[in-house]
């Protein structure tokens, strides 16, 4: 089964006045089959843990581990977390001017793989992929993110995760800035993905509107840089009726 | 012996991209002449060699005869004639610097590529330069008769030093490509200025590819003979350490309804890696309806390289169609890196990606198979060694 263990993670940033430290000791274990949901304020540091968990270079991890089926994620490099099969749907995907949308999924999935992918089915998954994401063939041609909306861009990261398949997949706040439609075609395709068996799936996210369409088994209260509290579905509807007042206090002590 | 300046008024500064200055460039003033003399030895103050490494260039501005006959294969298509004709046969270009100049007076004949009126070349013309390790001249004169359409390939390589001068003529109703390959041997040394004349309802692509050399430095011009014409200027360079690439450009619009359209786009990677990039586009008070856009993009791969880009666009008419310009020299994107890299793509794989798809537009923009082969391979092989660099780099960093 696949596991993601997150550790007393402690993470800083390089700032003018020194390091500053952001993540303060996360404890997270996320398993195939497993959906997690973190709430949290802004700032609160949630997307911190996802790029340190891909190990973006800006993030400098202080303390702890962060292991994928017992291996070491952090001593990994980025390309090789992602390999491994730990996938980042970012809060904002980067465009990549001159890149074709073809070119890099054939050249992600190639590097994923280990090898090209059979040009005639990979043409048919790619075309599927676009389309159950409601986007269109012409997106292929395209360069990567370059003039995307902000939708377009989030549901092009959706079909990437469906067509590379990782064993843990980690979404940063994809759901914002979907209109109702496209949260629910998003939600349709981590939804697949997860029905693929064995997936973990770590969801980012300041809204209850997702959880509608994805169900959480965890839900995880997300406070100045640590998980402040843990709890089933329920505990989103909680924060969606009260809002984080009783955690920023208690952090606040 | 003609002598003709070019006058450009009411200079407006612009900014271009982060970091560099604004220069307040006239090209007024600026003479053209076949007469050295005309040309005192450059001391690095002029604006026309400010960005020039001056001294590496004392031997190309020294008025002496040449130390080599550079070796020259020019092959093509039957229809076209190639022959040695006397230099002033064409008389469409004249030198405005002294290295140009030199050149003019040390090569008593040019070489020249005659395309027939009407010819379709289905081949291109092949000319190839190689300098033999002394101090050559060059004269090319290539000619694309009335409603012809063909392709001309210089290439240029070896290791000495070489100044060329290239007159381009294309005739009315025509459609000729040139391309201009500059891959000399890490020492070498080559200046160039090619004169183009687009005739009447006549296209020109004009090409620079720059690769390789220690210091390039290329003066491209272009004057319109009548309305209707149409030149694109297509340039591409990847400087590395202690390269200069260096390309100026010059777009004369003085006929009606005519077009231009500029594209550049430079990478540099390694220590004192260093580009300039010079574009005047002068639309003269009688050239109504003119439509000119130029853009110069540089890539800074690494620490210690760098790029100058100076748009310049003199309007002295209201009555046009559109004129544009837009400059940006920009590092690496790490953030590109990283999504790439989150995706699986090895880091070396992930940076040829961003850099092939920095040049994507402009190489789909050549259109000639065995350049845009040639300069995917050559820039393979640049960035191979730039990974290596900065790897050995990092290791002697202990990291
Ligand atoms: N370079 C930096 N210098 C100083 N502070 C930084 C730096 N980079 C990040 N931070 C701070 O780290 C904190 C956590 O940021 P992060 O993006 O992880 O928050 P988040 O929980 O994802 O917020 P949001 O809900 O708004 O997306 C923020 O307060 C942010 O300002
Ligand atoms: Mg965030």
């Amino acid at each position: 089964m696949a596991t993601l263990e997150i550790r007393d993670l402690h993470v800083s940033v390089d700032t003018e006045n020194g390091p500053k430290e952001i993540l303060r000791g996360v404890d997270l274990t996320i398993a195939g089959g497993q959906t997690h949901a973190i709430m949290g304020p802004n700032g609160s540091g949630k997307s911190t843990l996802a790029y340190s968990i891909a190990g973006h270079p800006k993030y400098n991890v202080t303390s702890g581990t962060v292991t994928l089926d017992g291996e070491d994620v952090l001593d990994m490099a980025v390309d090789e977390r992602a390999r491994a099969g730990l996938f980042l749907a970012m809060q904002y995907p980067v465009e990549v001017p001159g890149v074709s949308v073809s070119n890099f999924l054939r050249t992600a999935k190639t590097a994923i793989d280990g090898e090209a992918p059979k040009l005639r089915t990979w043409v048919k998954d790619v075309n599927k992929a676009l389309s159950d994401l409601d986007m269109d063939s012409d997106f292929g041609n395209r360069n990567v993110n370059e003039g995307f909306s902000g939708g377009e861009k989030k549901r092009h990261e959706i079909v990437q995760l469906e067509l590379l398949n990782p064993k843990i997949a980690i979404l940063d706040e994809t759901d914002s800035g979907l209109d109702i439609d496209a949260l629910k075609i998003v939600s349709t395709g981590v939804n697949r993905f997860a029905e693929k068996g064995d997936k973990g799936v770590l969801l980012i996210t300041h809204y209850t509107r997702i959880l509608r369409y994805i169900k959480p088994d965890f839900v995880h209260v997300f406070v100045d840089g640590k998980v402040a509290e843990e709890g089933g579905a329920e505990l989103a509807d909680e924060l969606e009726a009260n809002g984080y007042e009783r955690f920023l206090k208690a952090a606040a002590k | 012996m003609s002598t003709e300046t070019l006058v450009a008024t009411g200079n407006k500064a612009h900014s271009h991209g982060p970091g560099s200055p604004v220069p307040l460039q006239a090209r007024s003033e600026r003479p053209t002449s076949y007469d050295v003399d005309v040309f005192p030895v450059p001391n690095g103050r002029e604006e026309e060699w400010r960005f020039t490494p001056i001294k590496a260039l004392k031997g190309l501005f020294e008025d002496t005869e040449p130390t080599e006959t550079p070796k020259i294969d020019a092959s093509g298509p039957e229809r076209v004639t190639i022959e040695t004709v006397v230099a002033d046969a064409l008389k469409v270009l004249t030198p405005q610097d002294r290295p140009s100049a030199i050149a003019w007076k040390q090569s008593p004949s040019a070489l020249a590529v005659r395309i027939p009126n009407e010819a379709e070349l289905t081949e291109p013309v092949h000319v190839n330069v190689a300098s033999l390790g002394g101090r050559g001249y060059t004269h090319l004169i290539i000619e694309a008769g009335r409603h012809s359409r063909g392709l001309v390939i210089i290439d240029h390589t070896g290791a000495g030093e070489l100044a060329s001068n290239v007159e381009i003529k294309v005739g009315d109703g025509a459609e000729l490509r040139v391309v201009s390959i500059q891959q000399g041997d890490h020492d070498s040394l080559h200046l160039a200025q090619h004169d183009s004349l687009v005739g009447r309802d006549a296209k020109l692509k004009h090409v620079v590819v720059t690769l390789g050399g220690k210091v390039v430095r290329i003066n491209a011009n272009v004057r319109y003979a009548g309305p209707g014409g149409d030149a694109e200027f297509l340039g591409v360079y990847f400087a590395e350490g202690g390269q200069h690439h260096e390309h100026r450009l010059f777009v004369d619009h003085e006929a009606t309804n005519c077009k231009s359209n500029v594209l550049y786009k430079g990478a540099l990677a390694g220590d004192h890696a260093r580009s300039v990039w010079i574009g005047d586009v002068l639309i003269r008070a009688a050239a109504e309806g003119t439509d000119t856009f130029e853009l110069n993009r540089n890539l800074v791969l690494t620490e210690g390289a760098r790029a100058d880009s100076v748009p310049n666009l003199e309007i002295e008419t209201g009555e046009i169609e559109g004129a544009g310009h837009a400059s940006a020299t920009g590092r690496f994107d790490d953030e590109q890196l990283f999504y790439l890299q989150a995706r699986g793509i090895p880091e070396d794989a992930a940076r040829r990606l961003v850099v092939s798809g920095f040049f994507n537009d402009i190489i789909g923009k050549i259109g000639v198979p065995e350049v845009v082969e040639h300069l995917h391979e050559v820039i393979e092989t640049k960035l191979a060694r730039t990974a290596e660099l900065s790897a050995s780099a990092k290791a002697a960093l202990g990291q």
